[in-house]
């Protein structure tokens, strides 16, 4: 299995459907296309972070500052950033959406990931926050704009878990 | 050398500046000499002061961004000042006040305290181009000059005492704060 390069084209479409032209990202086996496109688009910014958790500071940053913008992470950068989401985010009602690559749940055939890829969801329904399971194509860009659209609308940090069915492909 | 004394010198400089501080002493200290809409008190999240400060330098280029920051909270990240020094917003100035002390809750040492850690050579070392280690007043106003009057991202090290105030409180609710901040930002062009 490789990572879908197809599949990754319509996320980074509904990333940019949705009015985001700044990204955070630390990258990821399953986000190196979306990270390649981010790099060649004039029209976006991408700000590739040391920690995952930089990136929640750099989110609030711009949002004070007026600029959409989503993070992309993966799970175990997700688990890695919880200060930074419950003390700034949460704390201080500033919006995040991200979207997480989510290893480590079914068919994962490496172990370091497996850990994390079952407590994921389990922390992310800890904390109380917005999420859903993205797997499908042909809906991750109506996906998107809604998890953006909630996380300003409720000024809560939201995540969109990018599944293997949705990031891995036989091309 | 107190902060507070840095703080006092700064605040008019301060004046159209969009600013984030961290917790308790630091945030207290600039409250005190009277809140603006302009200041974003970070209470809590440590270390991730700067990364505020990046996000809105890199998305208001046009405006100067001052972070006042400790040195226990940048050396719980930091990666923040390898990123900082990757994206080096000319417009950006980041202030650690190292007082060698985990100083608002209850003064432990810090590692900076022995002297062993620099966290200017850090700074250095992680490739920001204009960085000054100051142990005087006099010394820190010259840095402060020197980094307003620069276009180049600027580390600034004050070694001060561990000292603070001897009360804390704000009229100002944490996500009232950050409403504020963004508005004044939004209202500002
Ligand atoms: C993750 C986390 N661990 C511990 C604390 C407790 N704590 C509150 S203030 C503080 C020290 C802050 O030190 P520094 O950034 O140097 O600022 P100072 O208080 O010395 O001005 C600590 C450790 C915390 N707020 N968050």
């Amino acid at each position: 299995m490789t990572v879908s390069r197809e599949n990754s084209k319509m996320v980074y479409q509904g990333i940019k459907d949705a009015g985001v032209r700044f990204l955070t990202a630390l990258p990821e086996t399953w986000l190196v296309y979306l990270l390649q496109m981010a790099e060649d688009d004039p029209q976006m910014t991408l700000i590739e972070v040391a920690k995952e958790e930089e990136a929640v500071g750099i989110a609030a940053g711009a949002h004070f500052a007026g600029t959409p913008n989503i993070m992309l992470l993966q799970n175990h950068g997700f688990l890695g950033s919880i200060n930074g989401i419950v003390s700034l985010a949460m704390l201080y009602r500033v919006p995040l959406c991200m979207l997480i690559a989510h290893r480590g749940h079914m068919g994962e055939p490496y172990p370091w990931h497996t850990q994390g890829g079952m407590v994921t969801e389990p922390v992310l329904r800890g904390l109380g926050l917005p999420f859903d399971y993205a797997r499908e194509p042909r809906k991750i860009g109506k996906q998107i704009h809604e998890a953006y659209t909630l996380s300003r609308s409720s000024l809560v940090p939201t995540a969109l878990l990018l599944t293997r069915d949705l990031m891995e492909g036989d091309e | 050398m107190k902060r507070s004394e840095c703080i006092k010198a700064l605040y008019e400089e301060l004046e159209d500046c969009l600013v984030v501080t961290i917790m308790g002493a630091c945030a207290q200290e600039l409250y005190d000499l009277g809140h603006r809409e302009n200041f974003f008190y970070l209470q809590h999240a440590m270390g991730l002061a700067s990364s505020i400060g990046l996000g809105l330098a890199l998305n208001r280029p046009h405006d100067r961004v001052v972070v006042l920051d400790g040195d226990g909270s940048v050396l719980m990240n930091l990666g923040t000042l390898t990123t900082l020094a990757r994206y080096r917003p000319a417009n950006l100035i980041h202030i650690i006040f190292d007082n060698g002390s985990l100083l608002s809750t209850g003064g432990f040492a810090s590692h900076t305290t022995s002297g062993i850690t620099d966290l200017a050579a850090i700074a250095r070392g992680a490739g920001v181009p204009n960085v000054a280690l100051t142990t005087t007043a006099y010394e820190f106003m010259e840095a402060s000059a020197d980094a307003f009057e620069r276009n180049e991202l600027s580390v600034i090290v004050a070694k001060v005492e561990a000292t603070g105030p001897d009360h804390f409180g704000m009229d100002l609710k944490l996500p009232e704060n950050a409403f504020r901040f963004e508005r004044y930002i939004k209202e500002k062009n």
